[in-house]
């Protein structure tokens, strides 16, 4: 473990995608006591960028860089709150359905092959829509990470099953562990890295899920997010009328993000596959 | 059954399974908008229990109730009311093989917003649109995107430098903010291409060589903003894929045996696409999903901008057609690529797979 920790330090688009993460994670954290961020009405509709509003203001006057700081702040939290749910639930009936097999195993194939082809959009747009009150973040979060989870449980299913026959956890079985304990202490250590690395990407699809079912106007109704910003722009004119500090600096900072998450998951691959390695 | 045709019981298999998604489809697009406190019966059932409103709108209420079967009605076809002369509201078991029948007839009901238009008629106006503009570039995009990634595993050195950076870039830019900054750029700052719509607005859709010019011309900026990123993503998918086979022994021997590269560069390509038409399968939702947003940006009329005209004015008929049309999309897609593979992939056609 130490000796693949040390191996993807020394992978410089390891340290560049976690840096730039981190760098976005404690912008998230810091910024707002360093910055008073402030999302009342303060000036005309999309007055340009100046020395007092960084950014410029939104259509209700707004100031940008207030509703940037926020909207980041959401998006991190959609993100982490959807690669939580859905890693852990993947992980868990993966892992275990890999290991088991039975009715449980099935029941999971069952419902993530369904839900491989029937696309998480929809579903996203159908349950949002049905909700026009009430929508909060939190919400949509477990919405999203409800939707999301089939994918890591087939991809973690796999990996279990592949390590079932290893001699290691015949050994603990003959020892008296029981499934539990196997799972726990034999198996899910194997499958540490790649259990994070679902994790990144899934932080990464939820924050892009979540951008885009705002962008639609299906968005939180509790808080301003980098999708109801693009959602704004688009809706009120700003977008159309070229006011690029209407939507550009959201929109670049969403790439950002999801840039900076898939690089993190390439370097990783390329240090825990030695053949991409060279 | 059919053991010695492999390829049709592969194709057979897949397709059941497909029809039984299709099913589970259909019930969730039923049961989905049901779950929220605004849900459309009761906005239909408000609507039309109100009794405020004129003769006519409380007719065009009423026709919405029969539509969905969402009140019980007796053999003449008249609603029935209860004590208080509401309209007695019908299982929800029943409105849903009422629902299922319509779907089955292709019926997805009448528009909230464009009464009295069916959803289907404001559907087949924009699926042409959608399809034309989604079929080739995803389909380009998933070539161009293979052909490039596997050149960029065989050769290396400075194209690989240069390209796989810019992919991994491309790839993790979201659809939605790469056809807005090309929109900025293209269109609203320098005006080179159109920025809205699918054709001039002076123009009426018809075979003509001015309306077909003004489509060409709108076709540019959402062609490339789903393509590039579109083939930005299937290339380093094929790099990665293209570099493992490249250690594997037969690509050795060959190149120990002295064939020239460009045949080894087919040998590599034909055993690297297999897994990639898998991934194309897995992705084609997101895909179009992606794409759907792309034609809001662009405000293309296609199912993009169905869906979000509906979504703003609740139509909830025109919402429910649609995203049963984009799952039914997405499932046709699948399962065309699923029968390439039952005739690409060598172990389906010796009848080694079992279809899962």
């Amino acid at each position: 473990m130490t000796k693949l920790l040390k191996n993807l330090l020394k992978s410089p688009s390891f340290i560049i995608g976690m840096g730039l993460f981190l760098l976005t994670i404690g912008g998230a954290l810091l910024l707002p006591f360093f910055y008073h961020v402030n999302l009342g009405l303060q000036a005309s509709s999309y007055a340009s960028p100046n020395g007092k509003f960084l950014l410029g203001c939104d259509h209700l006057g707004r100031d940008m860089v207030s509703m940037l700081i926020e909207g980041l702040r959401s998006s991190l939290y959609v993100g982490l709150l959807t690669g939580v749910i859905a890693t852990t639930l993947g992980t868990a009936l993966g892992i275990y359905g890999g290991f088991k097999g039975g009715w449980m195993d099935d029941f999971v194939n069952l419902v993530t092959n369904l839900f491989l082809v029937i696309p998480s959009f929809v579903v996203l747009i159908l349950i949002s829509s049905s909700l026009s009150k009430g929508r909060s973040l939190t919400l949509i979060g477990l919405i999203i990470g409800l939707t999301t989870w089939t994918w890591s449980a087939r991809a973690v299913r796999a990996q279990a099953a592949s390590l079932k026959s290893r001699d290691h956890i015949a050994l603990a079985r003959i020892n008296g562990a029981n499934t539990f304990r196997v799972l726990t202490l034999h198996i899910l250590p194997y499958l540490a890295s790649y259990v994070f690395m679902i994790f990144i990407l899934q932080v990464a699809s939820g924050i892009l899920s979540e951008a885009a079912i705002s962008m639609i106007g299906l968005g939180p109704l509790d808080t301003v997010s980098l999708g109801t910003i693009l959602n704004d722009a688009k809706n009120q004119g700003g977008f159309g009328d070229g006011m690029w500090w209407a939507f550009m600096p959201a929109t670049v900072i969403i790439t950002v993000l999801v840039f900076a998450l898939y690089i993190i998951n390439t370097s990783m691959e390329g240090v825990f596959n030695p053949r991409l390695r060279k | 059954m059919l053991k010695q045709y492999p390829t049709a019981r592969y194709i057979l298999h897949r397709g059941g399974w497909y029809f039984l998604t299709f099913l589970v489809a259909v019930t969730i697009n039923f049961f989905l908008p049901r779950l929220g406190a605004s849900n459309p019966v009761d906005i239909i059932m408000g609507k039309a229990g109100s009794g405020l409103d004129t003769e006519a709108a409380r007719e065009k209420e009423e026709s919405y109730l029969k539509e969905f079967g969402l009140v019980q009605v007796d053999a003449t076809g008249t609603i029935l009311r209860g004590p208080d002369g509401k309209p007695l509201k019908s299982s929800n078991v029943s409105q849903f093989f009422n629902y299922v029948k319509m779907c089955f007839q292709g019926d997805f009901g009448t528009s909230f917003q464009k009464y009295p238009k069916k959803v289907t008629t404001i559907i087949a106006e924009a699926v042409p649109w959608t399809l034309a503009l989604q079929l080739p570039t995803i389909m380009f995009g998933w070539i161009v995107g293979n052909v490039l990634g596997a050149l960029a595993a065989y050769r290396r050195g400075v194209f690989d430098r240069v390209f796989f950076p810019l992919a991994l870039l491309l790839s993790a830019v979201p659809f939605f903010a790469f056809g807005m900054l090309l929109v900025y750029v293209c269109a609203i700052k320098n005006g080179w291409l159109p920025a809205m719509g699918g054709y001039a607005g002076d123009l009426v859709p018809g075979f003509n060589f001015d309306f077909f010019k003004s489509a060409g011309y709108h076709y540019i900026l959402p062609f490339f903003s789903i393509f590039l990123i579109l083939a930005g993503g299937q290339a380093i998918g094929m790099r990665s894929m293209g570099i493992y086979e490249l250690g594997t022994d037969y690509i050795k021997y060959a190149k120990w045996l002295g064939i020239k590269e460009n045949k080894i560069l087919l040998y590599l390509f034909r055993n690297a696409m297999l897994p990639q038409l898998t991934g194309l399968a897995l992705s084609l939702g997101g895909m179009i999903g992606g794409a759907l947003i792309t034609e809001m940006i662009f405000s293309y009329p296609g199912l993009g901008m169905a869906i979000l005209s509906a979504i703003q004015g609740q139509d909830y008929p025109m919402i429910q057609g649609c995203t049963l049309l984009v799952t039914i999309s997405v499932l046709i897609a699948n399962f065309t690529v699923d029968i390439l593979i039952g005739f690409l992939d060598p172990r389906v056609k010796a009848g080694q797979m079992g279809g899962n």
